[in-house]
């Protein structure tokens, strides 16, 4: 049964974007804190560090976590998804990258790494959403500046787009307000 | 805000986890989703010497059926039990509860039974354990027992475990022949706590309701099948029962206000449910 002492660093490796990582990490140290200050990979944000705004959301295992809510010994052995992650290469967005920057869907950026690491997460388990899902599924995240329209705008074209059907002209259409 | 210093111990077994735990007591924490631990670890509301990670304990993420009851062993986590197929049929009242269980991303991480043990007065799990009857397994190295979910929930964020004892399963009954189910929830956003949260079990000669978020556990209250004013008085009668107090999410009088309307449209629904 391993034991981590409290007040020793620990070798913990699992895996970043399908690249191998490791970091010493004491017990106690958050993911945020291990993915941003331990391995310099900063594009995962931090609000409020206790589970609220979801600025933070990684993919463990292909599944979504707040990576403030989980400890950096936690992630030993999995598979971690950030939205660095996320682009096919380097200069190309992903296709939900791309709808965002075409609907506006974001302004000061803090809350958009999370919640597309959370789309993204939702999209392969739910290839087509209703409105209603998605905006439940944003309801873990607070974004402060877009008022959330244009989000939903660009994950319902994005959705589309996944699925092959062609671009339908960028529409006025306000989503209906539920 | 992050944690204060604690050792780290990934359990092998249930009785290496029982082991530590029955050797550090009230210093030691059993983790396992960690979505309600972790939040009183960041803001040093717990501060553990030791904490004891469960999930990798084999067997104990699968969901079983022992007659009428379903298990729901500690490793489970929320979006598991979630998406099992068939759950609105067994245990209706589970399947409306659940989406309102924190939010996708945290659901995906959060156990059922990490839900039993923190016991906040306004989460669904509890309500739903209260509202069904059900029961509570736990497990030291001493014994097994198991506690009714009504006497386990002892006070605000108060259980009925031992320092010595871990969750080790909760236990649902499975939806009964000629009984209706509801659940109903207001909160400032989908997947907050919940302001009042209010679970209707309804069959021809009575009609049960619990209610989250208004004392310092879900409470139950059972009632003839009443209507009209009879209703009113009744649920007026429970709600200034429930002492509500004022918060920075709602005054007292909110919440008996919701605990009458949201009361009466849950027992509605699950009226309709039955017909
Ligand atoms: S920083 Fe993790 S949810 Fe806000
Ligand atoms: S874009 Fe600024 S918080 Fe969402």
């Amino acid at each position: 049964m391993p034991r981590l002492n409290a007040a020793t660093r620990h070798r913990v490796a699992f895996t970043l974007n399908g690249k191998p990582v490791s970091l010493e990490a004491e017990p106690r140290l958050l993911a945020t804190d291990a993915l941003r200050h331990g391995l310099g990979a900063t594009g995962t944000h931090v609000g409020c560090e206790h589970g609220v705004c979801g600025a933070c959301t990684i993919q463990i295992d292909g599944q979504p976590a707040r990576a403030c809510l989980t400890l950096a010994v936690q992630l030993e052995g999995a598979a971690v998804t950030t939205v660095e992650g996320l682009a096919p290469e380097r200069d190309r967005l992903s296709v939900m990258q791309a709808a965002f920057r075409r609907h506006h869907a974001l302004q000061c950026g803090f809350c958009t790494a999370g919640i597309l690491v959370s789309l993204d997460a939702y999209l392969r388990e739910q290839p087509a959403p209703s409105e209603q899902e998605l905006r439940e599924v944003l309801s873990g995240h607070l974004c402060r500046c877009t008022g959330y329209t244009p989000i939903i705008r660009a994950a319902l074209e994005a959705a589309a787009c996944l699925r092959g059907e062609p671009l339908s002209q960028p529409s006025d259409r306000e989503p209906a307000h539920v | 805000m992050k944690p204060a210093a604690f050792d780290y111990i990934r359990a092998g077994d249930l009785s290496e986890a029982l082991d530590v735990l029955g050797r550090h007591g009230s210093d030691a924490r059993i983790i396992a989703g960690g979505q309600s631990l972790l939040p009183m670890l960041n803001m040093r509301l717990a501060k553990p010497a030791v904490l004891i990670d469960i999930m990798g304990i084999a067997g104990l993420e699968r969901v079983g059926r022992e007659g009428d009851l379903i298990v729901v062993p500690a490793g489970v986590r929320q979006a598991a039990l979630m998406k099992r197929p068939g759950l609105a049929g067994e245990q209706p009242l589970l399947a409306a509860a659940l989406p309102w269980l924190g939010h996708y991303q945290t659901r995906a991480r959060g156990t059922i039974c990490g839900s039993a043990a923190h016991a906040d007065p306004s989460a669904e799990i509890p309500l739903c354990l209260v509202a069904l009857d059900g029961e509570v397994r736990l497990r030291s190295r001493r014994r097994r027992r198991s506690v009714s979910a009504a006497d386990f929930f002892s006070g605000m964020m108060v259980t009925d475990k031992a320092d010595d004892e871990l969750i080790e399963a909760v236990a649902f009954p499975v939806a009964m022949t000629g009984t209706g189910y509801a659940f109903r929830e207001v909160a400032r956003r989908h997947g907050d706590f919940a302001i009042v949260g209010c679970a209707a079990v309804v069959t021809r000669d009575a009609v049960h309701l619990a209610v989250a978020g208004v004392a310092d556990r879900p409470q139950r209250r059972s009632f003839p099948p009443l209507a009209g004013s009879a209703l009113t008085d009744a649920l007026n009668g429970f709600a200034w029962e429930l002492d509500a107090r004022d918060d920075f999410h709602a005054t007292a009088r909110l919440r008996r206000d919701l605990v009458r309307s949201l009361g009466q449209s849950t027992i509605g629904e699950a009226q309709r449910c039955l017909a």
